[in-house]
C-alpha cells in the first residue's frame, strides 16, 4: 500500500512527460490525486506495518502529514486544472513590467508537480533519517522548476535564490545527520541503524553532546526549508514568484514535510532526555520567526509576499507549540493542518484575484466584493480564519497553545505572543479589508464571470474544511493528534 | 598508512586554500574535479586499500561524478556563458585566503576540543572536513558569480562527504547513493537555472539579482 502511494504519482509523472493533449495531462494528474487521496485515507483504518527492515513505515506523525499534503494536493489539482487551461498558449505579457513571456511546457509543470507529491509522500513515509534527507532535497529539486513556471527574470531569481539557500541548508541537515551517526555510534549499543525507531529504544545511551550538536544541525537545516526566520530569507521570493497554486502546495504541504524532520530528530532527543534543551531552542526560533513575520507583515505593499510572511509566522507558532509542550504539543499539530487548509484557501484565492486584477500590490486591487464576490468572500473569510478569529480552527489551535502556555506559568510568552498576533491582525486587517471593499478600479476590463466554479470551489472546499474543525473536532482526528503529541513529548 | 591520510588531508587543505584565491574560473572547475577525485579514493584509504565490492562501487561512482560528471557539466555551462572570470568578488582573494588560514585555525581549535566516541585513523580529518565545510559557504557567500556559488556548494558536500566517510562506518549503501543522486541532480538543475540566467540577463552576477525586496 505504502509503495502504491509513492509509484501512483511517480508513474502519473512519467505518463504526464509522454503524453500529448493537454486535457488528457491534466486529467492524470486528477485522477493521480484522487488515487493518493484515497489511498491515503484508508491507510488511516490500518495498522502501521513497517517494511524493508523498518526503513519504510506509515506512522502517526507521518500520517498526520500525509494526509494533509495528499489533501491539499487534490484541491491543488483542481484548481491546476482551470489554472492551466488559462494559462495555455506560448506567449503571455508579463502585467508587472509588460514584456513578453512564455511559460513553461505544461508537460514539465504537470510532471514536476507530480514528482513533487512524490517526494513528499517519500518524506512522511521514511524511518530511515539518512532516507529522510534524501527525499526532503528531493523536494526542493522537483519543486524548483515549478516556481519558474512564467519564465521571467523575477521567477528565475527566486528559483535561484531557492535553489542555493535550500540546498545549503539541507546540506547543513546532512552533517546533522552524520552527526547523529557517531552518537548512536558509541561501544554499548548494539543496533546501530538510523532507524528512527531503534535510535529511539536506545535513546538512553546515545552520547549527548554530538546529540545536541545533531539536532542544532537539524534545526538550523530543515529550519531553513521550513521557513523559520532568520532563516527564511528563500521564501516570500519563491511564495510571491510562483504561480498561486504552487504557493499553496509549497506553504501547506512542504513546510511541513521540513517539520516533520525536525520533529524526527526531536524524538530521538526526547528518547536521550534532551527535550528541555530542545524545547528552548524552539521556543526562541517560534518567537524570533513570529516577531520577524510581524515586522514584514506591517506595510506589506505585496499581499502575495504578505501571505508569504504569515507562512513564517504561522511556522514559528507551531515551533513554539512543540516548545512549550504539554498541552501546547497537541495545540501545535491541530495548527498544521488549520494552517495548511486556510494557507492554501488563501493563496488559491490570491490566484483568482490576480487573474483579474493582474496585480500584486495590495494599493491596486479594490473592490473584490463588487468584481468577484464569491471570492471576495472567501478573501475576507480567510483573513478572519488565519487571524485567528473564531470559529475557525485556528483560533481553537492558537487557543490551546495559550492556555498550556498560561497553565505552566509562562505568562510572559503568552503576552509576547498574543501582543504580536495584535500586531499582525491589524497588518493584514488593513491590507485585506482595503482589497475587498471600496470601488473597483475604473480601468479593469473583466470578460465574463470571473468566478467560474473550478477556481472558486477548491479553496472553498478548504475553507469549510478549516471551519468545520474549529467548530468541532472529530473524535478521529483529535486521536491521532493527540497519539502525534504524545511521541512528541505532549499530550 | 597514517601518514598517507594525513598527506591527503594536507593536499585537500591546500585545494580549499587555492580555491579561495583563483579568479579563473575553468581552473576553479578543474581544482574542485581534482578534490573529487582524491576524496573518492578515501573510502579505500581510510579502510586500508580492503577491496570489498561495495567500497570499490563506491569509490568508482564516487570519482565518476564528482571528479569526471560535476566538472564536466559545469564545464558545459561555462562555455555557454560568456564569463571566465570572477571579478570583483565581494571579498578579494588576498583578503580571502587570509581569512581562509584563521578559518583553518579556527576549525583546527574547535576540533581539539570535540571528544569523538568513534576511533579515527587520524586525527587531522575533522578539522580538515570542518574546513572544508567552511571554505565552501565562504565561497557561496564571498562571490558574485552563480557559477562560484555552485562551486562553493559542492566542496562544502565535498566536506560533509569527507566527514561522512571517515567517521561513519559503513552508511548503508542506498543512502549513500541517494545522496549522491541528490547532488547530481541538484548541480544539473542548478546548471540549467544558470543556462537561464544568462540568457534572461547576459550575466550571472548574483549579486544584481535583486529585484525582489522587503
Amino acid at each position: 500500500m505504502i509503495y502504491a502511494l509513492l509509484l501512483i504519482p511517480a508513474i502519473a509523472a512519467v505518463l504526464s512527460l509522454i503524453v500529448r493533449g493537454d486535457v488528457f495531462r491534466r486529467t492524470i494528474l486528477i485522477l493521480a490525486s484522487v488515487c493518493h487521496t484515497i489511498i491515503t485515507i484508508t491507510a488511516w483504518n490500518k495498522d502501521a506495518k513497517p517494511l524493508l527492515n523498518g526503513w519504510l513505515m506509515l506512522d502517526k506523525p507521518g500520517l498526520l502529514f500525509l494526509t494533509i499534503t495528499s489533501i491539499l494536493f487534490l484541491t491543488c489539482s483542481f484548481y491546476a486544472f482551470g489554472y492551466l487551461a488559462g494559462e495555455s498558449g506560448r506567449r503571455k505579457q508579463d502585467f508587472e513590467e509588460g514584456a513578453f513571456l512564455t511559460n513553461e511546457p505544461e508537460a514539465i509543470f504537470c510532471a514536476c508537480l507530480l514528482a513533487f507529491l512524490t517526494t513528499m509522500t517519500f518524506v512522511t513515509i521514511s524511518q530511515h533519517l539518512g532516507l529522510m534527507w534524501v527525499a526532503m532535497e528531493a523536494t526542493t529539486l522537483a519543486s524548483a522548476p515549478l516556481i519558474y513556471f512564467h519564465h521571467h527574470h523575477r521567477s528565475l531569481e527566486a528559483t535561484w535564490k531557492y535553489l542555493l539557500i535550500c540546498s545549503v541548508g539541507i546540506a547543513l541537515a546532512l552533517l546533522g545527520n552524520f552527526f547523529m551517526v557517531i552518537a548512536a555510534s558509541v561501544p554499548e549499543s548494539n543496533d546501530k541503524s538510523m532507524i528512527l525507531s531503534s535510535l529511539v529504544q536506545q535513546g538512553q545511551l546515545l552520547n549527548g553532546p554530538w546529540l545536541k550538536a545533531a539536532f542544532l544541525f537539524f534545526l538550523v537545516g530543515y529550519g531553513t526549508k521550513m521557513g523559520l526566520a532568520p532563516l527564511h530569507t528563500w521564501l516570500p521570493d519563491a511564495h510571491s514568484e510562483s504561480p498561486s497554486v504552487v504557493s499553496a502546495l509549497m506553504s501547506g504541504a512542504l513546510l511541513n514535510c521540513a517539520f516533520l524532520g525536525i520533529l524526527r530528530s526531536y524524538q530521538v532527543c526526547l528518547a536521550a532526555g534532551l527535550g528541555q534543551f530542545c524545547q528552548n531552542l524552539f521556543v526562541l526560533f517560534g518567537l524570533i520567526s513570529i516577531g520577524w513575520a510581524a515586522l514584514f507583515i506591517l506595510g506589506q505593499p505585496d499581499y502575495k509576499r504578505m501571505l508569504a510572511y504569515s507562512s513564517v509566522e504561522h511556522m514559528g507558532i507551531l515551533a513554539l507549540g512543540v516548545g512549550i509542550g504539554a498541552g501546547a504539543t497537541f495545540g501545535a499539530m491541530l495548527h498544521a493542518v488549520n494552517h495548511s487548509l486556510t494557507k492554501a484557501m488563501l493563496f488559491l484565492a490570491a490566484g483568482n484575484i490576480l487573474a483579474v486584477y493582474k496585480t500584486k500590490t495590495t494599493k491596486g486591487v479594490s473592490g473584490i466584493m463588487s468584481v468577484m464576490p464569491l471570492t471576495g468572500i472567501l478573501w475576507i473569510a480567510g483573513f478572519f480564519a488565519i487571524t485567528g478569529i473564531p470559529p475557525f480552527g485556528i483560533f481553537l489551535s492558537e487557543f490551546t497553545i495559550v492556555k498550556s502556555m498560561i497553565e505552566q506559568g509562562k505568562i510572559g510568552i503568552a503576552v509576547a505572543f498574543l501582543a504580536i498576533l495584535a500586531l499582525i491582525f491589524i497588518g493584514m486587517a488593513i491590507a485585506f479589508l482595503n482589497m475587498a471593499q471600496g470601488r473597483k478600479n475604473d480601468d479593469l476590463k473583466i470578460k465574463g464571470n470571473p468566478d467560474t466554479a473550478i477556481a472558486v470551489l477548491p479553496p472553498l472546499a478548504l475553507g469549510v474544511l478549516t471551519l468545520v474543525l474549529g467548530l468541532y473536532v472529530p473524535p478521529v482526528i483529535s486521536n491521532l493528534l493527540h497519539d502525534v503529541a504524545v511521541r512528541m513529548g505532549g499530550y | 598508512m597514517n601518514n598517507t591520510t594525513d598527506i591527503v588531508m594536507i593536499f585537500l587543505v591546500l585545494t580549499n586554500l587555492t580555491l579561495l584565491g583563483l579568479s579563473r574560473l575553468g581552473t576553479c572547475i578543474r581544482i574542485v574535479a581534482v578534490q573529487g577525485m582524491v576524496l573518492g579514493l578515501l573510502p579505500l584509504l581510510l579502510n586500508g586499500w580492503n577491496l570489498e565490492f561495495h567500497l570499490i562501487f563506491f569509490s568508482v561512482a564516487i570519482i565518476t561524478l564528482k571528479g569526471i560528471v560535476f566538472p564536466w557539466m559545469l564545464r558545459k555551462t561555462l562555455r555557454e556563458l560568456n564569463t571566465h572570470r570572477e571579478i570583483e568578488p565581494f571579498i578579494g582573494y588576498g583578503t580571502s585566503i587570509a581569512l581562509g588560514t584563521v578559518i583553518f585555525v579556527i576549525c583546527m581549535w574547535l576540533s581539539s576540543r570535540l571528544s569523538l566516541p568513534v576511533a579515527t585513523t587520524s586525527t587531522r580529518i575533522v578539522p580538515v572536513a570542518f574546513f572544508t565545510i567552511m571554505s565552501g559557504l565562504f565561497l557561496i557567500i564571498s562571490r558574485k558569480k552563480a557559477i562560484t556559488q555552485v562551486l562553493g556548494y559542492l566542496v562544502m558536500e565535498n566536506g560533509i562527504y569527507i566527514f561522512g566517510v571517515a567517521l561513519v562506518e559503513k552508511q548503508p549503501i542506498l543512502v549513500e547513493l541517494g545522496i549522491l543522486l541528490d547532488v547530481f541532480v541538484a548541480v544539473f538543475v542548478m546548471g540549467i537555472t544558470m543556462f537561464h540566467i544568462n540568457r534572461e540577463f547576459n550575466h550571472i552576477d548574483t549579486d544584481r539579482l535583486s529585484r525582489l525586496k522587503v
